[in-house]
């Protein structure tokens, strides 16, 4: 057994370091209890709905999120809309569709199995509407940055009167979490931008964590079941591996020998 | 192979055998006699077989619904991700099984270091390994352009580009493995098909591996020659397979962490951003089991001679065998040889993370520090140590340690001698 704890000592001499989380400049993001991490980490369906309000109202007259169909948000594990629900919400975009047996495309109301409809036609679009800069596709945005969760939810918060040596052209802003301290995108959120419809108060930080909970989601949309398959899959292989530890002492003691 | 006087019970497994002997390679591989006192260092032989059969399983599942395009190549992998039934599961696996893999074969290929595995007479074992290693490398680096991220997109323009540092025809290799004037689609259907069929070359080598393994037999951690089957030895089964079936859960339920809890911790979060030529990430980084390389690589100021030493670093282990010139294999009775190898250990270590760091002041004089005494290492320190090591006494057989009662072997001797 000795030999175990020196090889286990030697994968996290290896790993530790290699787990490369650095960044140029370290600053220190800002911590909320998020529910969904932990062993049992699930998401908060009612900080999903919300954080949905959020990015349907707010972030998503730039930001597209192209992989995710509206039936997503009826799913298991994600927020859990009512079918009813959901029929509802895609039903309020219009979708292109076509062509037609005539030849023409047309527009109809969404459906249950249509991918969500981006604010702009294509990235040249997106960027002639926004001087220049893309609003990135949110899909899986919380994965795409270093910081994750902490970053976004920290970056939401992070607007500030930009520092007397800093110079600011027009449209950049300030903000102390950005790589690089300057952003393209105006402060999204302020005091009471939207109403939500279960009376919680909308703060500027409430709403930055419904919304980050919603984009950990959308980049994760099948977080829940991975931490309970994983759950059951790791307790099943310690039991294992504690039977088959037991056998191989039971078959090793026929031998003089040190295992 | 030492029974070929192997004879089926019943008549039709003669008949069979006959023809085509199969059972008797099963009952060699079942016999085979293993030296008793293999330690858990050797159990990793097993968990990269594991990790290769993994890899090709979910591999071709990932095959079935991934596209190979550069305009679709990112949306396959999220479908993949949310669309396909446990394709979370299946990416996750062969993301982080690669990782595993790494993990697994520079343990097997560090123990082999410290136990002297590699010489006489199983230096063609070492060499296969050293060219599975070598196909590893390639397999994970064209895996990784795959997902068709930013870091897939400029690692494969980074490493591609190295081509290029070959005088004359450098240029002209590189146009040619790109497929046109720049990473684009033809690169990324290329390395598709290369990544498909490198891990059937690695399951190919891995059979001459074993063969190879099997003439000599196992070399063990006090290194002699033993007699087989012999009082030293035991049956390849029972006692190796769940020996090695109890390390092969141990290594399962780290890999089950990672996939689980954290199955993208041991990736670059730029992956998640689709390819895009137009921007170049601010630090492009190699996966992590690379990086000892890329600081060699980038701790030469002279492309070529960068080129050349990256490619050194792994080449030279192919003649670690003649480099090596000590009797002795193991480390166990060279009291210098294993200092130099943890501080060998240390030197790699460190490289990887130089690697990952950005090249330039302190990192990169410590990583130019690295690089010289990695090939001092095998160059100078191995040759001179054969032949200046005062090494133990090396017992005569496996049993005789053990039966002495003792691990201090210098007891053990006297008390054999006392009782001659």
């Amino acid at each position: 057994m000795k030999n175990l704890y020196k090889l286990f000592s030697i994968l996290i001499i290896i790993i530790v370091p290699n787990s490369y989380s650095f960044a140029a400049e370290k600053v220190e993001y800002l911590k909320t209890d998020w529910s969904f991490k932990g062993l049992f980490g699930k998401f908060d369906r009612a900080s999903l709905q919300r954080g949905y309000q959020v990015y349907t109202e707010v972030c998503a007259s730039c930001h597209s999120m192209k992989y995710l169909s509206y039936r997503n948000l009826a799913e298991k594990g994600g927020p859990e809309f009512s079918e009813a629900q959901v029929k509802a919400i895609a039903a309020s975009f219009e979708v292109t569709d076509g062509p037609n047996s005539d030849g023409e495309m047309f527009t109809r109301p969404g459906k249950l199995s249509d991918k969500f409809v981006m604010p702009y036609e294509n990235v040249k679009a997106a960027q002639a509407a926004n001087g220049g800069a893309y609003p990135p596709d949110m899909s899986v945005l919380v994965k795409a940055r270093g910081g994750g969760v902490d970053y976004i939810y920290s970056l939401l918060q992070g607007y500030e009167e930009a520092p007397s040596n800093v110079s600011l052209d027009d449209g950049v802003y300030y903000n102390k979490y950005m790589y690089g301290n300057k952003i393209r995108m105006s402060a999204p959120l302020s005091e009471g931008l939207v109403e939500y419809g279960d009376g919680t108060s909308a703060t500027v930080e409430q709403m930055s964590k419904d919304v980050t909970t919603f984009l950990m989601w959308s980049a994760e949309p099948h977080l829940e079941a991975r931490h309970q398959m994983g759950f059951k899959a790791i307790v099943y292989l310690i039991i294992l591996t504690t039977l088959v530890y037991f056998s191989m002492k039971k078959i090793w003691s026929r031998v003089k020998s040190e295992i | 192979m030492s029974d070929h006087d192997y004879r089926p019970k019943s008549k039709v497994g003669q008949w069979f055998n006959d023809r085509l002997p199969l059972l008797t390679l099963a009952n060699h591989l079942t016999d085979y006699p293993t030296p008793k006192n293999l330690n858990y260092w050797w159990t990793f032989g097993g968990i990269l077989t594991f990790c290769l059969i993994t890899q090709i399983i979910t591999g071709l599942t990932l095959a079935m619904h991934y596209i190979a395009h550069a305009d679709m190549a990112f949306e396959s992998v999220e479908h993949i991700m949310r669309d396909v039934n446990y394709g979370w599961l299946i990416r996750y696996i062969h993301a982080n099984g690669a990782s595993m893999f790494f993990l697994a074969v520079y343990i097997h290929i560090f123990r082999s270091l410290f136990y002297g595995s590699y010489k006489a007479p199983r230096e063609i074992i070492w060499i296969i390994g050293i060219i599975i290693y070598l196909l590893m490398m390639a397999a994970a680096f064209m895996g990784y352009v795959l997902p068709w991220g930013q870091m897939s997109f400029w690692g494969a323009t980074v490493i591609t580009n190295l081509f290029s540092a070959i005088p004359l025809v450098g240029e002209g290799i590189v146009t040619w493995l790109w497929g046109g004037y720049s990473v684009d689609n033809p690169t990324l259907t290329r390395f598709f098909t290369l990544h498909y069929l490198i891990p059937f070359l690695i399951l190919g080598l891995v059979v001459l591996h074993i063969w190879a393994l099997h003439v000599p037999g196992n070399n063990n951690p006090i290194g002699i020659d033993i007699k087989k089957p012999s009082k030293d030895t035991v049956p390849f089964h029972p006692y190796i397979v769940i020996k090695d079936g109890f390390a092969l859960l141990m290594f399962m339920i780290v890999f089950a962490f990672f996939v689980f809890y954290a199955p993208n911790i041991l990736g670059h979060a730029d992956n998640y951003i689709e390819a895009n030529p137009m921007v170049t990430p601010a630090h492009i980084v190699p996966e992590w089991y690379l990086l000892p390389f890329y600081a060699i690589l980038r701790s030469v100021p002279d492309k070529l001679l960068g080129v050349v030493a990256m490619l050194s670093a792994i080449l030279i282990l192919a003649v670690l065998p003649w480099l090596d010139t000590s009797k002795i294999r193991s480390a166990v009775f060279r009291p210098l040889y294993k200092q130099f190898y943890w501080i060998l250990v240390a030197d790699v270590l460190i490289l990887g993370y130089m690697g990952a760091m950005p090249a330039e002041g302190l990192y990169l004089l410590i990583a130019r520090v690295a690089t010289a005494y990695y090939f001092l290492h095998f160059l100078v320190i191995l040759p001179v140590l054969g032949f200046k090591e005062k090494t133990l006494p090396i017992p005569l057989s496996i049993t005789e340690p053990v039966l002495g009662g003792s691990p201090n072997l210098a007891a053990a001797r006297i008390k054999e001698s006392k009782i001659e």
